[in-house]
């Protein structure tokens, strides 16, 4: 399985975000993306996940079922965490679990593999900025897609749990998976291509703020 | 094993229900459980609805021969009223904290995401009402057929006023203060749902027109919005996630 873009071009509240973003990832790889705060790492993300359409390019996925479009085949980990304050650990994961794939899903074991089994039946909203986090996490453990798209994966988690999501994207890499993450911190993994979003920035706003916008300045 | 990421519990079973069900399923299934717990809006829609209702006869005075006359038409306002009020959260809660995201990249059909969630809120907020009308009814001297009459109509009708509000709840989704625009929006949608319910209701109260005729067009209504409803919501979603 091959994710290639050729091209892309986001274009979000009449500003240009970015303009020819190309990759091309294939199974057992990782994307990184990187780029200072504005750059699209977001943006970037969404358009795989078809959440929002692109401006230009294209966007296709090579060597799996045609069945099934991009969206279908991803794991959108976002800003947000997607938890219901009313429901609990284990009823949040499992309506995720339900409504992703249906069939035989072990959500207890991504719920221990988390650190969460022992908190199951607390209701959600009791939850540290990190453990709904973790629960976010999961879910990517209970529903197998094969494409990871991660923003910011790590934030708000200790170094401990950031080790473990380490190991998460590792193992699934090691099954054949493909991630792309947006990051600012390091992850630790091998076998990383990078995409820094601040070479292909066209602003059309910064003529005055000239020196904010040198891409070799920016980068981190 | 790392510190804080324990491994106290065994593994359980799964129950073989939780397993088995399908997006749609699992989407009603979440829905009508925040619905009912706390801070989910179930119960505010039947209780606005019964203040309201006995409130009216403290308003208009203890004439029964009025009360009776006017009696469905507020009967139908305030259930209108009532399923208006958790409307505005219908879409906006899933959208504020990211839930609508993954529900669009879910196998599931935006349509039918629409309609599933019409029909939680449905059978949380509008059911009950129905459910409760008979006893409010009695505040309005309405007698037997005419009560039943009354809920046939409500229950046949309400199902159109969600699936009507459900095209306001997807168009205000991103606005901070939607639940206003989404009355201004959805009210004048419901006119005609409003006129045929309540000429419905009054033929079965007071005669002397047929009760079938009006019905029928209720029934036509409430099955068009059935239809057109989902269809409006998740074309008003997609522009909205743009």
């Amino acid at each position: 399985m091959r994710l290639i873009a050729v091209d892309l071009a986001c274009r979000r509240g009449g500003r240009d975000v970015f303009s020819g973003v190309s990759f091309n990832v294939g199974a057992g790889e990782l994307l990184a993306i990187t780029g200072r705060n504005g750059a699209g790492k977001s943006s970037l993300l969404r358009i795989v996940a078809g959440l929002i359409r692109p401006v230009g390019g294209r966007l296709w996925l090579e060597g799996s079922d045609p069945e099934f479009g991009i969206a279908e085949q991803v794991h959108y980990l976002g800003h947000q965490d997607p938890v219901k304050p009313s429901l609990s650990v284990l009823e949040n994961l499992q309506f995720w679990a339900a409504f992703f794939a249906g069939g035989a899903i072990k959500v207890h074991d991504a719920l221990e593999s988390v650190g969460l089994g022992a908190i199951a039946t607390l209701p959600a909203g009791y939850l540290s900025a990190g453990q709904r986090r973790r629960l976010s996490i999961a879910r990517l453990i209970a529903v197998k897609r094969p494409i990871w798209l991660l923003d910011e994966p790590t934030s708000t988690l200790d170094a401990a749990a950031q080790h473990r999501v380490a190991e998460f994207m590792r193992s699934h890499l090691n099954e054949g998976g493909l991630v792309l993450a947006a990051t600012h911190s390091a992850l630790g993994l091998s076998n990383i291509q990078e995409l820094s979003l601040d070479r292909s920035v066209r602003s059309e706003l910064h003529s005055d703020a000239a020196g904010m916008e040198q891409p070799a300045a920016a980068a981190p | 094993m790392l510190p804080g990421w324990s491994n106290r519990l065994p593994p359980r079973h799964e129950s073989p229900n939780e397993s088995e069900m399908t997006p749609l399923t699992a989407l009603l299934l979440r829905d009508m459980r925040i619905a009912v717990r706390v801070g989910g809006g179930a119960l505010i829609g039947v209780l606005f609805f019964l203040v309201v209702v006995s409130v009216t006869p403290f308003a208009v005075g203890p004439d029964l021969t009025l009360l009776k006359r006017i009696g469905p038409a507020i009967l139908w306002l305030a259930a209108l009223l009532a399923s208006l009020l958790a409307l505005d959260r219908l879409f906006a809660s899933d959208h504020e904290d990211g839930s609508l995201d993954l529900i669009l990249t879910g196998s599931a059909p935006l349509e039918l995401v629409a309609a599933a969630k019409g029909v939680a809120h449905w059978l949380t907020t509008a059911l009950p009402l129905v459910v409760a009308a008979p006893l409010i009814a009695l505040l309005l001297d309405l007698d037997g057929p005419a009560e039943a009459g009354l809920v046939l109509t409500l229950l046949v009708g309400t199902p159109a006023l969600t699936f009507i509000g459900l095209i306001g709840a997807a168009i205000a989704v991103t606005l901070r203060r939607g639940g206003l625009l989404l009355a201004i929006i959805v009210l004048p949608l419901t006119v005609p749902v409003l006129i045929f319910g309540v000429a419905a209701a009054n033929a079965a109260v007071a005669g002397p027109v047929p009760f079938g005729t009006p019905f029928t067009v209720l029934c036509a209504l409430t099955l068009a919005s059935l239809v057109i409803g989902p269809f409006a919501a998740a074309a008003a979603l997609r522009l909205d996630m743009e």
